[in-house]
């Protein structure tokens, strides 16, 4: 088959289209890595610092009026904040912190900030002005949104900011203590209880700037917060849970198997498609893509 | 592993305790309240009326319906209710969900209700239907798929309001064959409105020479449909029909202007809020639907036999809610006006009542009810006027 001009622009916009999905996926699995890293808990209250992340910026931009940048600033800080709230009121006073109940917990604490959110916000979907021009440009014969580059250069500064984080802060050197050992890491005198706090405060801050860059795209509403977790937890353990390289990887081909998946198959089976993905990973290898099987072994799960 | 098991079935009973004990005590106490009444005066009309009232992808169908509803109620008794009988509705939420409106159905006919209003959806009036049928209430529902009072023989006790997705494919396919466009490209949401419509539009198609060169779909809770409408345009569509009820509708037209896509687009009769409108902002320019003239109330002829009616729902609705009314309200304001045009006539028998509503003929905020024992709706391709989005607001296309 002679492949035209006409084909390779709609490739490239499938892979646009599937890289700005895939990089909300991405964002959604690292937080709940770094909560995972820590407390071995998957953290269903993830969507829910997206959806917050979008409203919140919806309040400050398109009612309070204040430049992008101070409220992409407090934005992230007050999401931070309730991610450090939820910590500790919920996790930290567990006086027997099992995982399963840690997991029940954090799903209750999900309906809960829905709630609290619907009340806020309404139910109505809102819309987020975009950080620069709404207008597109055309790169080969595929329409670009600039925001679709602002989430690209976020991803990758965020990404960047992580690796720099855990390998040269000494902070971040804990939190990683912590993951591998929590108990030889409380002996050489690491305050593991804070450093759990300090990872519900970062997934947090990442799920607010996922929601944040998103929303002037898909629109926010207080229900969108279950679905984000789903396809970013689907993206977190085709990844290998724990591993944020493969967040990343995992979440943009999920994404880029989506828009595959609608543009040259069908539109009826785009999820089915994904999952059927997911599936296929798991069978093949339990761990992840990334994950190593050895380290999951140890894991609860 | 034992004692996790125990700690999750425990938490699975708590919850189901919760919120059964929730939605019982109020109900109960209103059944007391009743029953104090009914030995002063004359026994209250009962009435059960069910929402998705919130829920996460309809309740912008299912809070203007709730409303319109205690507002009629409200006015209905303080005018001194029907002839002397006060008027009582008990309100549920099925906050969307097929098995809830079916839950709620039951109660209300345990209850002993004389008419149902509602649901707000499609898929749920479906799912009523059968229980609905053998308890021999009449139902009066608020979504718009066809094949909720079709076909009419096994549906002898169930109307809606809203007027018809075939009507509406009738009325765009109408224009479409006007401006001489044969290829369109459609896209449809995956609910029971959007494959109801979904159907319309590739039976109809036939009939209106039209040729549907893409049929793509997309879930409501879909955040970019970039991929099927590339589909679209490069099957070489000249004109777009997007049918959805969800607010993932408002996505299709931006996804259009970044694509510059420039053929036109067709929404359905579920695009009739303004907010829906609102939220594609700039992309929503333009846009064609047939929508109910409730929507473009002031802009009526004045000697329009609606207009009198809907500028007086419309003012009523406004000045008690401080927001705009929409069409969905519209549908409740003419389910329970069928029901208080029934209980004025006849009473409160249900068997009477459903004999009654085939013979109402009058105007409501969908149009022009002509009801018959072969037709539940009463309403015809007239009750819709081609809408377009101009300025941010709804305007009527002028005849075409």
């Amino acid at each position: 088959m002679e492949i035209t001009n006409q084909d390779f622009s709609n490739l490239l916009q499938y892979i646009f289209m599937g890289i700005q999905r895939g990089s909300i996926y991405a964002l959604a699995a690292m937080g709940f890595n770094i909560i995972y890293n820590s407390t071995g808990v998957i953290n269903f209250a993830q969507g829910e610092f997206v959806v917050y992340g979008g409203l919140m910026m919806v309040s400050l931009t398109m009612t309070m009026n204040l430049p992008v940048p101070v409220a992409f600033f407090f934005t992230v800080l007050f999401v931070m904040l309730i991610g450090i709230l939820m910590e500790r009121l919920t996790i930290n006073t567990v006086k027997s912190p099992t995982v399963l109940r840690l997991v029940i917990i954090t799903i209750g604490v999900s309906i809960f900030l829905e709630g609290i959110a619907m009340v806020s916000w309404g139910k109505n979907s809102h819309v987020l002005r975009h950080f620069s021009s709404s207008e597109t440009f055309e790169v080969f014969g595929a329409m670009i949104l600039p925001q679709t580059l602002w989430i690209i250069g976020i991803l990758v500064f965020i990404a960047l900011g992580f690796i720099l984080f855990f390998n040269y802060t000494m902070t971040g050197k804990c939190m990683r203590a912590c993951s591998i050992n929590r108990d030889a890491a409380r002996l050489v005198g690491i305050n593991d209880r804070k450093m759990v706090m300090i990872s519900f405060a970062l997934s947090a801050g990442i799920g607010a700037i996922a929601g944040i860059i998103i929303t002037p795209i898909i629109q926010m509403d207080y229900g969108r917060g279950t679905m984000l977790a789903i396809k970013g937890f689907g993206a977190a353990v085709v990844g290998g849970l724990g591993n944020s390289v493969g967040a990343i990887f995992a979440g943009i081909l999920i994404g880029i198997i989506e828009a595959f998946g609608a543009g040259y198959i069908s539109s009826h089976y785009m999820d089915a498609i994904a999952l059927f993905f997911m599936l296929i990973v798991l069978f093949v290898k339990p761990s992840g893509i990334f994950g190593s099987s050895e380290a999951s072994k140890l894991k609860e799960f | 592993m034992k004692k996790n098991l125990v700690i999750i079935i425990l938490a699975a009973f708590c919850m189901v305790f919760v919120s059964c004990s929730k939605k019982e005590e109020p109900v109960k106490e209103e059944v007391k309240q009743e029953e104090v009444k009914k030995e002063e005066v004359k026994k209250d009309y009962v009435v059960g009326a069910f929402f998705a009232i919130t829920g996460k992808f309809a309740s912008l169908l299912g809070e203007p319906e709730r409303n319109t509803v205690e507002m009629m109620v409200k006015q209905v008794n303080e005018a001194g209710g029907i002839n002397g009988h006060k008027l009582v509705v008990h309100m549920e939420d099925t906050q969307g969900d097929n098995s809830r409106a079916v839950k709620a159905a039951k109660k209300f006919i345990g209850m002993g209700v004389c008419a149902i209003v509602g649901p707000s959806r499609s898929g749920s009036s479906m799912a009523v239907i059968p229980v609905v049928q053998k308890a021999k209430i009449p139902l009066i529902s608020c979504a718009a798929a066809e094949s909720i009072v079709v076909p009419v023989a096994e549906r002898k006790y169930i109307f809606k309001t809203p007027q018809k997705d075939s009507d509406a494919v009738r009325k765009i396919y109408g224009r479409l064959n006007k401006k001489g466009v044969t290829d369109v490209g459609i896209i449809t949401g995956t609910t029971g409105f959007g494959n109801a419509g979904r159907g319309q539009l590739k039976t109809l198609a036939g009939e209106y020479k039209i040729n549907i060169v893409a049929d793509e779909t997309y879930s409501p809770a879909d955040t970019d449909m970039t991929a099927q409408l590339v589909k679209i345009k490069n099957a070489g569509a000249k004109a777009v029909i997007n049918w959805s009820i969800v607010p993932a509708q408002s996505i299709v037209p931006k996804n259009m202007k970044q694509l510059k896509m420039d053929i036109p687009l067709y929404q359905s009769h579920g695009f009739g809020n303004i907010k829906y409108a609102k939220l594609a902002g700039d992309a929503a320019e333009g846009i064609m639907f047939p929508g109910g003239r409730l929507l473009v109330a002031k802009q009526l002829i004045h000697h329009h036999p609606q207009r009198p009616l809907l500028m007086k729902y419309k003012e009523d609705y406004e000045s008690t809610y401080n927001e705009d009314a929409s069409t969905f309200g519209g549908h409740a304001y003419d389910a329970l006006l069928i029901v208080i045009n029934a209980l004025k006539a006849v009473g409160d028998d249900p068997e009477k009542i459903r004999d009654h509503i085939e013979t109402q003929n009058f105007f409501g905020t969908g149009g022009n009810f002509k009801f018959t024992p072969e037709d539940h709706n009463g309403l015809n391709t007239r009750a819709f006027d081609m809408i377009t989005v101009s300025f941010g607001e709804f305007k009527i296309l002028g005849e075409w």
